[in-house]
């Protein structure tokens, strides 16, 4: 957890977004998320540490509820020059 | 693995299955060519082009009850799987990623939904396993909604630990996955072996330049010398080396800031320790001054893609900001040395 705590890249940037309403609690969120970003709550998952999301896309996809929302994308920056260039999405060549 | 469970009629149905597909048997030991084969493409040789062929392996005796578990067909993380699964009878289904490993062929959506269905009807799975349960690389998530495949396919997909070498911890756990398992990494080691091909990369880029610089020696006044390229190797090494492997313990958060901070330092210690501001050219210096710095945190802001933790927003604003600086400053910088070089006089 320490040398996890250490990496940290920029704040509030992410476009990762919860519906509180639509959760059901099945935590299929917090099992395939890389970064610890949730937590369980009473009943509802929480956003414990909203900071840590690379928006991977994985918890929206699993969410059986359509409570998480993100615009999924690689935190690359050749890949985002290259989207750039080619006017097209983002896409490395690794 | 209740032995119980795998009726003798079903274990022949197995062989026959095998047989008529011819499934591959794979080793859990990894042999001389395969470290080398590793070694290279962590060089960047033959990087896109290592792959096994997709399809079902058989790791030790499987039978129709033994554990399914899937990746990608890069060969490097073929490899890390199979020397992880000492003593195991298992099954591997090996989806199509083109070669790339499992994190980033999600996100290209190559390791896939549509991908794992397609290739369990190729395998012919069902006939071959009993069960309806496939393990799969927490990392493969990006692009596998297990509802959709459970609905498709009848098989439930159990999201596995990140790194294959949780797996013997997490079937003897009963499947659980502990916190720690679920966690993406990027220790030392984990930093250091994605450098070479950063460097390698940043030295191709860097060749044709120097040829070019090089040649214009000739007739320039102020000719480039070993310490110049000795200045530049520095910096390319800086940011494509040093700032991963430092990468947690230099200051700020920004990539691109990290591999100036550093380039910054060595350059004007090294200026300073060569006299550059004073006996030397000064417009050389200033230009080196702005050009170097520049170049190794380009090279760092590209390391975004082989770490583990930015996300595609945060680097579109740490480069929104830092792009337009690194490419002015570079501009200048590549002027004042050219200009010096050219037309200048002095050291």
């Amino acid at each position: 957890m320490i040398a996890s705590a250490r990496h940290r890249h920029l704040k509030n940037v992410t476009t990762l977004s919860l519906d509180i309403d639509k959760c059901v609690g099945c935590g299929a969120c917090q099992v395939v998320c890389p970064h610890g970003v949730f937590e369980m709550g009473e009943g509802k998952i929480v956003l414990a540490d909203k900071d840590a999301c690379i928006e991977c896309g994985a918890c929206a996809l699993n969410c059986p509820a359509k409570a998480l929302a993100v615009k999924p994308g690689v935190g690359c920056a050749s890949a985002i020059i290259k989207g750039w260039i080619t006017k097209s999405e983002p896409s490395c060549d690794c | 693995m209740s032995e119980s469970y795998c009726k003798d009629s079903c274990c022949e149905t197995v062989v026959e299955a095998v047989n008529e597909q011819n499934v591959p048997s794979v080793s859990t030991n990894l042999e001389l060519r395969d470290v080398m084969g590793a070694i290279k493409v962590r060089c960047g040789i033959g990087r896109m082009n290592y792959k096994v062929e997709p399809g079902l392996y058989a790791v030790g005796k499987p039978n129709c009850d033994s554990l399914v578990l899937v990746s990608g067909n890069y060969k490097l993380t073929f490899d890390i799987l199979r020397k992880n699964l000492v003593g195991m009878n298992c099954w591997l289904l090996i989806l199509d990623t083109q070669g790339v490993n499992v994190w980033c062929a999600a996100g290209k959506k190559l390791f896939s939904t549509d991908e794992l269905v397609n290739r369990i009807e190729i395998t012919q799975l069902s006939k071959i396993v009993s069960h309806r349960k496939l393990i799969l690389p927490q990392l493969g998530a990006p692009a596998i909604d297990a509802f959709q495949v459970s609905r498709r396919t009848g098989f439930s997909v159990t999201f596995g630990p990140v790194r294959a070498n949780d797996i013997q911890l997490f079937v003897a756990n009963g499947f659980e996955v502990t916190k720690e398992m679920r966690l993406v990494k990027f220790n030392f080691v984990d930093r250091l072996v994605l450098t070479p091909v950063e460097l390698v990369n940043a030295v191709k880029k860097s060749l044709p330049i120097m040829g070019v610089l090089l040649a214009t020696n000739q007739f320039a006044k102020r000719p480039f010398t070993k310490r110049d390229v000795a200045a530049y190797a520095r910096v390319v090494l800086t940011g494509s080396v040093l700032t991963p492997l430092l990468l947690p313990y230099i200051p700020g958060k920004a990539f691109a800031w990290k591999g100036w901070l550093l380039g910054a330092g060595w350059t004007a210690f090294s200026l300073c320790k060569n006299k550059g501001f004073t006996k030397g050219s000064k417009v050389m210096s200033a230009g080196q001054m702005l050009l170097l710095p520049a170049v190794s945190s380009y090279l760092a802001m590209n390391f975004t893609g082989s770490s583990t933790y930015t996300s595609a927003s945060g680097v579109e604003k740490e480069m929104r900001i830092a792009l337009p600086l690194i490419i002015g400053a570079g501009s200048v910088g590549a002027a004042l040395m050219l200009g010096s070089h050219l037309f200048g006089k002095g050291k």
